[in-house]
């Protein structure tokens, strides 16, 4: 396989705060690729810079050949990057279909067709003509993947698909990504639920204090003891102030 | 397109759309004859300048109601459309009905004005565009007053129409009425296209809408120089009707919180909101100007009026009206209709597979199974 989507040696600084340091991730093309590490490691930043919400103080974002570095939001979506957020963001006070035609870049009766396609395909095309603000949190979660899937991007970065939702909507969503995978789509996916990652994804990159610590196989990643150091703190040094208090 | 996808998106709202064709077909008729029922100057006064807010605010509400961004300057471009009829037709000595011939330059001279101008403020959002666009608004009403070509603070005068009295204000009733028409169509057909989508859509959130593929800076500057061609168009017609234009007139600062109020006090970001807001805010400012003729009144029941809508029709009246009418009308229903009154839907099954596929079949019968154990 060859990687679709490549990040080199990104780092990111806000202020004098480190989000990211050398970072580089390879996502190839038709996996599903898990991006996992501990609070504040840096990977909604990652998601950010990947796709234009934030610029890169250094390194680089390829998309195929292309060099998308520091390409504004519109021109990355353009090129076939799609993204979720952690908290959901979608457009309250328009209706559910009027959501999905934002992003579609297709005429008007097309649109409408693909859009409501989509919403069959996420299980909420019963709540089309609804305000988007009225939908309950798992909905939106759809509604914001449907709304992404709309325009056909070539990549798709989940932040956090499966936060705050119950476990049959994340039996769900986990059953729409496989489908789409399966039909050739690929995906980034951001999870603090490590069943769902584990049991999703190709390949699994760990991220701590913005770096890179490892990355492969769920089944390697999870007996890695970098993996385990960088999320229980394993190696902690011998002058812990509360030792008593581990493990 | 299938047939239950056609029947979803297409029977929506049928007989509201019948409802609103019929009120529009009257208000027109209405609109037509109301110079003919009403043939006092004094009545006809009042309509002219309803419509000439009902056109402004209707263009306003086009870039300020659908983005969300508030523009406290299109003073600006009411203004300087005023003053480029007057200036063109006082160098050029264009004197009679040729004056109308200057109008698209009003609308031409608002439009260019507007690319600058939204170029610096739309790169920054809320309370800062707004003091932006106020800015604007006192450079333009200084240079206007300080300028030679304008005329100073003496302003310029528009040149003699061979009118009668009386069809003086009817010509300038259907001028106007023909304005307000123009805006509202404009307004109506950036309400339902896919740029007023995107509009709305920046107005919910902007950078979600960027992430979406919408240039937001290219939809933003685009509505609000059409925005500002109408009300530059618009600012021309009044100058004619009024016959000068002068600085604090051209350039009035009550101008555009009443464009905020009548917008606010019908309903932002809708077609009709605005339209409802002008033909209530602007003859009863007007009448309480000429009742009250020692000065402040309007203005301070203008303010009272806008801090009472604020506070208890924040949405509107259209809104909230259609709120209740909905909310009449539901009383007492479900927030979700009972699961054996429901369209049977399951992830990624479209619904007339259902019944028809083997795994349709399945997967109902699973799905029922489930809700008789949990029931």
């Amino acid at each position: 396989m060859t990687a679709l989507l490549r990040t080199e040696g990104v780092r990111k600084a806000y202020g004098g705060v480190r989000a990211l340091d050398s970072c580089t991730v390879e996502v190839d093309e038709g996996s599903v690729a898990g991006l996992i590490g501990p609070n504040g490691s840096g990977k909604t930043t990652l998601f950010n810079v990947i796709t234009g919400y934030a610029k890169a103080d250094a390194g680089h974002v390829y998309l195929g050949d292309a060099r998308i570095t520091n390409v504004p939001p519109d021109r990355v979506f353009a090129l076939g990057i799609g993204r979720t957020f952690q908290l959901t963001r979608i457009f309250a006070s328009l209706t559910v279909l009027e959501n999905m035609l934002v992003a579609s870049p297709n005429g008007h009766a097309a649109a409408r067709r693909r859009a409501m396609e989509q919403l069959e395909f996420v299980g909420i095309a019963g709540h089309h003509a609804a305000l988007a603000g009225t939908l309950s949190y798992g909905q939106r979660k759809l509604l914001e993947l449907a709304y992404v899937l709309v325009a056909d991007p070539a990549v798709v970065l989940l932040d956090e698909p499966a936060g705050g939702v119950n476990l049959s909507l994340v039996n769900t969503i986990a059953d729409r990504i496989r489908e789409l995978n399966a039909a050739g789509k690929t995906f980034l996916i951001v999870e603090h639920n490590m069943e769902f990652v584990m049991g999703l994804c190709d390949r699994v990159t760990v991220l701590d204090s913005g770096s890179v610590v490892a990355a492969g196989p769920p089944a390697i990643i999870r007996t890695d003891r970098r993996v385990l150091n960088a999320y229980l703190g394993e190696d902690l040094p011998d002058d812990d102030p509360h030792p008593e208090e581990r493990p | 397109m299938r047939p239950v996808m056609r029947t979803v998106l297409g029977a929506e709202s049928g007989r509201q759309h019948a409802l609103a064709g019929l009120a529009l077909v009257l208000l027109t008729v209405a609109a037509v004859v109301f110079p003919l029922v009403f043939s006092s100057p004094v009545v006809t006064n009042y309509a002219i300048y309803a419509l000439i807010f009902v056109a402004v605010g209707s263009a306003w509400n086009a870039f300020s109601g659908f983005s969300g961004y508030i523009s406290l300057g299109h003073a600006v471009f009411f203004g300087s459309g005023a003053y480029t009829v007057g200036i063109a037709a006082r160098d050029w000595h264009v004197n009679g009905d040729a004056v109308f011939a200057l109008l698209p330059l009003a609308a031409v001279a608002g439009a260019l004005i507007a690319v600058p101008f939204g170029l610096v403020a739309l790169r920054v959002r809320r309370h800062t565009f707004i003091v932006i666009t106020i800015a604007v608004f006192f450079i333009f009403q200084l240079m206007a007053a300080n300028f030679s070509f304008t005329g100073g603070s003496v302003g310029v005068s528009a040149p003699f129409l061979p009118w009668t009295p009386v069809s003086f204000n009817d010509h300038f009733y259907y001028i106007t009425l023909g304005c307000a028409v123009v805006a509202i169509a404009v307004a109506a057909s950036v309400r339902r296209s896919r740029f007023g989508l995107q509009l709305r859509a920046i107005r919910d959130d902007e950078d979600r809408a960027r992430g979406l593929g919408v240039r937001t800076m290219r939809v933003k500057l685009t509505a609000f120089v059409l925005s500002a061609a109408v009300a530059g168009l618009v600012g021309g017609v009044w100058f004619l009707y009024l016959t000068q234009v002068q600085p604090p007139s051209g350039f009035d600062p009550l101008f555009d919180l009443s464009l905020v109020l009548m917008s606010f006090l019908g309903g932002l970001g809708t077609v009709s909101g605005p339209v409802l807001g002008a033909l209530i805010v602007e003859p009863g400012q007007l009448y309480l100007t000429i009742r009250y003729t020692n000065g402040y009144v309007s203005e301070i029941l203008l303010g009272a009026l806008l801090l009472v809508v604020v506070l208890f029709v924040p949405r509107g009246l259209i809104p909230t009206a259609s709120e209740w009418i909905k909310g009449m009308r539901t009383r007492g229903q479900p927030a979700v209709a009972p699961a054996s009154q429901r369209a049977p839907s399951l992830p990624g099954l479209r619904s007339e597979e259902l019944a028809t596929s083997d795994e349709g079949r399945q997967r109902l019968k699973g799905a029922r199974r489930r809700a008789g154990r949990i029931n």
